[in-house]
């Protein structure tokens, strides 16, 4: 089997979507001639042509904007927001307009979008490029919110997102851009909505997504060979909709439950899950449910990002301390 | 070339587009020729009276209790009117909330309409039919959609033109800054109809920006901008149309100020006396779109004593159909609350509908 990067299956992805819908649209800032800042365009302009892979002015909520009115017209449009941090100036468009389209006009229009947005940190960025947007967009209802966390995952979750009827935001984990799975393309994996236990385990439920599925796996094996303890790795890959039986039936069966997640804690997805894992398992929980998160800072500079994001250190103490309860 | 002195910044005037005086004289003007057959100009006065009618009831209907409240156009209505007569059945129209002018010309349900004013549901019914999005409360925003569904109109070969309805207030908005710009860099069919109605709100529009007019501002954009009188339903459907075609030919979009005044408050819960005198209501009522335009009717002998009846007619069918809608009408079911949040909803969702059921049972 090839070894894919995360770029070249969202790449891969995103030319097979446009070969097999032409209704399939791309564009943002530098995504046509230049292939995206990262590349995941990457000839998809020469491929497809500049009438379906465009660079558009300097303007986010002018690309979420337009991507409403491309979309009520058949499109199906695929708009990159070029870093997290350049989402908010769209925020107004994707909460009132893409997130209620469909709830406004009682099903009868939808605006079947699928935005991409590198996110997250962990790449050593100046200010802006290293935001967690989720939970402002998990908490708009109407928004689809998917994160893959492997090369497989970014090819068959986009292929699905861009096939979707609903709006959905597309959050690259942009630090994972360069990691490597052995993959035949195309792939199918399981769908948007539907969590999956990475890593099995007995001891200790760990929930990530995106970036921090890879810590949680490090730290599990570093559990299991310094400690002795077993974590069960659970990576949610979509938050909106959340596998809420996944979750819990995995907390069921370790009594422990630990979320990491890279964002700042008040508010984090930490607190949706912890709230969620105690309403529907707490005869089974053996400890209080514990978050490994970023701190409630804005995002740090770039020397300093090592020890503000949470990594196995920090995950490994809430393992410990949870297990302390026992 | 006449300049006006902004600062110290000397810009060309742009005159007024008018072609009907306010006493009801025409205005020769070769480059806006109108050929309008004498059904056609009929139908004009129709529209615009049915228009006045329907929000005089709608306004009735709020004072009733009927209606969670309502923004009225009164003295808008050959705006939009204008507009909307200037364009193919086939071109869309994407509103802002005081286009039931064009509504009304496209012979949208009126029931529909009130749908959203009564606090049944967000939007009204019954729009997308008569190729019109969505009722647009956010202002401007839905400029940027506009100029989507241009670009994809244009990108399928399909010649029609896209029309974005703002009033002067949106004109300070980002989103109408960047949907301008979009729509020059991609040319794309669309023509922005600002409706200056001299307040958004309660800021008059000399308080909203420092432009010798809102049309100077296609200038910066690349565009052409055209002023005219909007309370001139001749002047603005003639420059609406000049500017349709222009965009059904490839030639890109156009920024058209109509100037014209909201002669109600800006919604049934504002008190327009905290802002404006008697003084200049009065002024404005003597430029009545209306009643200049009958003037000329009954001068061109158009509006006999038959075709009169004929449009009392239609208006007192459209508020009769509209009270009927909505007098007393039945909620929506609170359970549809969660049927359009997503194509099929959600574990979560479904969830609770659940509770809502159990409270509501």
């Amino acid at each position: 089997m090839p070894e894919v990067t995360m770029v070249q299956a969202l790449n891969t992805a995103v030319r097979d979507a446009m070969t097999d819908d032409d209704r399939v649209l791309v564009f943002g800032e530098d995504v046509g001639t230049l292939g995206g800042v990262f590349r995941v365009t990457d000839g998809i302009a020469e491929q497809f042509g500049k009438h379906r892979c465009f660079d558009t002015p300097l303007a986010e909520s002018g690309i979420v904007g337009i991507s409403v009115g491309l979309a009520l017209r058949g499109y199906r449009p695929v708009p990159e927001i070029q870093f997290d941090g350049f989402m908010y100036p769209a925020l107004d468009q994707l909460l009132s307009h893409v997130a209620k389209y469909r709830n406004r006009t009682r099903g009868e229009l939808s605006v079947p979008i699928t935005v991409r947005v590198p996110s997250f940190g962990g790449i050593g960025s100046p200010e802006h490029h290293s935001e967690s947007p989720e939970t402002y967009l998990v908490h708009t209802a109407g928004l689809k919110v998917v994160v893959p966390s492997t090369p497989a995952d970014a090819y068959s979750l986009l292929r699905e997102s861009i096939a979707s009827d609903d709006p959905v935001m597309f959050l690259e984990p942009k630090r994972r851009y360069w990691s490597r799975q052995d993959v035949d393309l195309p792939v199918t994996t399981e769908p948007i909505g539907q969590a999956v236990v990475r890593r099995a385990g007995t001891d200790v439920t760990v929930l990530a997504y995106g970036p921090m599925v890879a810590i949680a796996l490090e730290a599990a094996d570093a559990a299991l060979a310094e400690m002795g303890y077993s974590l069960e790795v659970v990576d949610l890959r979509s938050l909106v909709p959340l596998d809420c039986d996944t979750i819990v039936s995995s907390v069921e069966r370790t009594g422990h439950c630990i979320v990491i997640h890279e964002g700042p804690r008040t508010l984090g997805m930490g607190a949706e899950l912890a709230a969620l894992v105690q309403e529907h398992a707490f005869y089974s929980l053996e400890a209080p449910i514990l978050r490994a998160s970023g701190f409630d800072t804005p995002y740090p500079p770039a020397r300093l990002e090592d020890v503000w994001l949470p990594g196995v250190d920090r995950l490994l103490d809430c393992v410990e301390r949870s297990l302390a309860y026992a | 070339m006449v300049t006006t002195l902004l600062g110290a910044v000397a810009v060309p005037e742009l005159e007024l587009v008018q072609l009907l005086r306010p006493d009801g004289t025409r205005v020769p003007d070769d480059r806006y020729p109108v050929s309008l057959g004498s059904d056609e100009l009929v139908a004009l006065y129709d529209a615009m009276v049915v228009t006045r009618a329907l929000d005089q009831e709608l306004i009735n209907l709020q004072r009733q209790g009927q209606l969670a409240l309502y923004a009225s156009c009164r003295g808008q209505e050959a705006a939009s009117v204008g507009m909307a007569a200037a364009l193919d059945d086939r071109d869309w129209v994407f509103p802002q909330y005081r286009e039931m002018g064009a509504w009304v010309w496209r012979g949208v349900d009126p029931g529909g309409l009130a749908v959203m004013w009564r606090g049944a549901w967000l939007s009204a019914s019954g729009l997308t039919e008569h190729r019109s999005a969505p009722i647009t409360i956010s202002i401007g925003t839905h400029t940027l959609h506009a100029v989507g569904y241009a670009m994809g109109a244009a990108l399928d070969g399909d010649p029609i033109a896209v029309v974005a309805c703002i009033g002067d207030g949106a004109t300070s908005e980002g989103d109408v800054h960047e949907a301008l710009n979009f729509a020059a860099v991609y040319s794309a069919p669309c023509v922005f109809l600002v409706q200056n109605n001299q307040y958004a709100i309660s800021v008059p529009v000399h308080e909203q920006t420092r432009s010798a007019s809102i049309a100077h501002k296609a200038v910066a954009y690349g565009m052409p901008g055209v002023r005219c009188d909007g309370n001139d339903v001749l002047a603005t459907y003639a420059v609406v149309k000049e500017a349709a075609e222009r965009a059904r030919r490839g030639g890109g979009p156009t920024l058209v100020e109509a100037v014209t005044y909201r002669m109600e408050a800006h919604t049934t819960s504002d008190d327009p006396t905290r802002y404006r005198n008697a003084e200049e209501l009065e002024q404005w009522a003597r430029l009545d779109p209306i009643a200049r335009y009958r003037l000329l009717l009954e001068h061109d002998g158009l509006l006999d004593e038959a075709v009169q009846r004929k449009t009392q007619a239609r208006a007192e069918a459209s508020t009769r159909r509209l009270r009927e809608a909505v007098v007393d009408a039945r909620d929506p079911d609170p359970e549809e609350l969660f049927a359009h949040v997503f194509a099929e909803p959600t574990p979560a969702l479904l969830a609770q509908r659940e509770v809502l059921r159990a409270e509501v049972e």
